[in-house]
């Protein structure tokens, strides 16, 4: 679907933010091609999730553009971004905790389906949001779970219906805030397999600690550190860069040795 | 996973239809008290199902909800006093004034969450008791008296408590039904998931500002309808309907009946105005053998035992009545 064209998905300009005096994005520039999978990698405090919440319209930069799909959407907020096809999925799993899972999904539909001031028929029964939510279950495996309670739902599972729910309203491009953390080797490798399937129809930009996931599924990987980008490249380029060795893959690999 | 013939089903439909022939038993020579007592609290039942619609489900915790009563009260008590008795322009009016009055209140409360939005509500809900007490013209402090109730056409006469209980309680059923189709709606789907998580609805692409905001106008003008028949079943209207004290009431019924049901306010009123009604003759008359006359003027003070009853049902029933029930079919089955 996606027509090679040199205009990038997602182009960030600059980007700053500061809280209280501690830069948390300090002049990030990237960009993302269309159909790549990008992932964003830095040690803890980097900036990788409050780069996240900018490009998902959570929080509002204090200077800087982005840009999506060749629309200006620096002062858009979350809904509008999400209709024009940025999805986002969250670090700590944000679910509604007290509907049922293919609630969770449902609403994810419907949030795509026009507007909601439809006050009268029962929404559980309306196929037009049932059925896109029953087949996004099944493409991440939850089918058989649909009528449980979301809270009653294992970490794993929380994770892949997130995925359902970014899916949801068919975006262009999603960003997925470190869909692995506090996953099994079991899930992290169903979830791996999950992103490959996806890589190939959408854009994404992956925020993600697990080192093995990244570089089996990254086309392109960019480093920060303290909010700024220190190298961008591809997973050979990073393996390779001195800079990045010494700021943080050498953290990391000394992490992998204790785990191993 | 619950068949229709249940505990709860079937008290709840022995309530209905119990509240449907209590003027039966009033005619065949029970306690008339009685048509008065249930008529106010199917007045007030019709408000907690309205604060229910945000309160349970939309996780909108509003504590100036009584200040709807107050305006409609007073749109029927002002327009009675100026002359204008018709029940076509008094009743839309007091709509109107509620819905405009939650319109505003909701289009600036609800930019905040928490302890700021419950803080708003009040303030607003005291602004209103204090510009209402200060019209001179309406009686100010002291109320205003309605000497004529509102005129409908030929049938229809609210000055006749029967006639008067059963439109009170068409109008409560009524709300419940529309609550219950709300809430189960596209637009209640949208409420529902701001209450749980508004960040996400947000994420996924919900504007859930207007959503609540429309809810919370529905859910004042139905109070400001409660309201409106509040002032023709006591003749009278003052400040007091609309005091803070009165929003905390609203509150209980709510959290007493159960948060996440659309019948649950009609079981907190009842039980929370029967309890204000007959404790303190429970008191006394239990109380007096044992006490002596100390339990005559404990019986004043049947909130002492109200207020730890509600406080086991937020610690142990969080459903409320309506969640108790739902239990015990659980419990019968296994």
């Amino acid at each position: 679907m996606s027509e090679p064209n040199n205009e990038p998905m997602l182009q960030v300009h600059n980007l700053a933010k500061r809280f209280e005096g501690i830069v948390a994005t300090d002049n990030l520039s990237l960009d993302v091609a269309a159909g790549e999978l990008h992932a964003v990698i830095g040690p803890n405090g980097a900036g990788k999730t409050t780069l996240i919440a900018q490009l998902s319209g959570q929080l509002m930069p204090d200077s800087g553009r982005v840009w999506f799909a060749g629309n200006d959407i620096t002062q858009l907020p979350m809904y509008r971004r999400s209709a024009l096809g940025l999805a986002r999925s969250f670090q700590i799993t944000s679910l509604f905790r007290d509907l049922s899972v293919l609630d969770n999904v449902a609403l994810a539909v419907q949030a795509h389906a026009g507007h909601s001031f439809r006050f009268w028929r029962d929404a559980r029964a309306e196929p037009q949001l049932r059925e896109p939510g029953r087949a996004l279950l099944a493409r991440v495996g939850l089918a058989e779970r649909a009528d449980w309670p979301a809270s009653a739902l294992s970490h794993g599972a929380h994770r892949q219906l997130e995925l359902a729910m970014a899916l949801a309203g068919q975006p262009r491009m999603l960003l997925l805030d470190e869909p692995m953390a506090g996953l099994g080797p079991e899930e992290s490798a169903r979830m791996v397999e999950m992103l490959r399937a996806l890589k190939r129809e959408l854009t994404i930009l992956l925020v993600e600690h697990d080192m093995e996931a990244v570089f089996a599924l990254a086309d392109r990987i960019t480093v920060l550190v303290y909010g700024r980008v220190i190298a961008t490249g591809s997973p050979a380029d990073i393996r390779a860069n001195a800079q990045v060795r010494e700021a943080y893959l050498g953290e990391a690999e000394a992490e992998g040795a204790d785990h191993g | 996973m619950t068949g229709p013939l249940n505990v709860r089903n079937i008290a709840t439909v022995a309530l209905l239809a119990a509240l449907v022939l209590l003027p039966v038993y009033v005619q065949l020579g029970g306690d008339r008290f009685m048509l008065t007592l249930f008529t106010r609290i199917i007045i007030l039942a019709l408000a907690a199902v309205s604060l229910n619609l945000i309160l349970g489900f939309g996780g909108m915790m509003s504590f100036g909800h009584a200040a709807y009563l107050g305006i409609g009260g007073y749109a029927v008590g002002m327009l009675a006093h100026e002359g204008v008795l018709s029940g076509f322009v008094q009743w839309p009016v007091a709509l109107g004034a509620s819905a405009l009055f939650a319109l505003v209140i909701g289009a600036l409360s609800l930019r905040t969450r928490g302890v700021y939005f419950i803080m708003i509500t009040l303030a607003f809900a005291q602004m209103a008791y204090y510009v209402i007490s200060g019209l001179a013209r309406y009686g100010g402090d002291d109320g205003l008296t309605i000497y004529k109730r509102s005129e409908f056409f030929a049938p229809i006469n609210l000055s006749n408590k029967v006639q008067f209980y059963y439109v009170c309680l068409a109008l409560l059923y009524a709300s419940i039904y529309l609550v219950w189709r709300l809430v189960n709606s596209r637009f209640g789907m949208v409420i529902q998931g701001s209450r749980s998580n508004d960040m996400r609805m947000r994420a996924i692409g919900f504007p859930t500002y207007r959503y609540k905001l429309v809810c919370f106008v529905i859910a004042g003008t139905l109070c400001g309808l409660a309201g409106a028949l509040l002032a023709n079943h006591t003749d009278f209207v003052s400040p007091g309907i609309m005091y803070w004290t009165r929003s905390g009431d609203l509150i209980i019924m709510v959290v007493l009946g159960g948060m996440a049901s659309a019948v649950g306010p009609l079981f907190g009123a009842v039980a929370l105005l029967l309890f204000e009604e007959f404790l303190p003759f429970v008191i006394k008359l239990v109380g007096t053998p044992m006490f002596g006359d100390a339990a005559g003027r404990a019986s004043e003070y049947w909130q002492i035992i109200m207020g730890p009853l509600l406080l086991l049902v937020v610690l142990f029933a969080r459903g409320g009545i309506d969640g108790l029930l739902s239990q015990m079919h659980r419990k019968v089955r296994s």
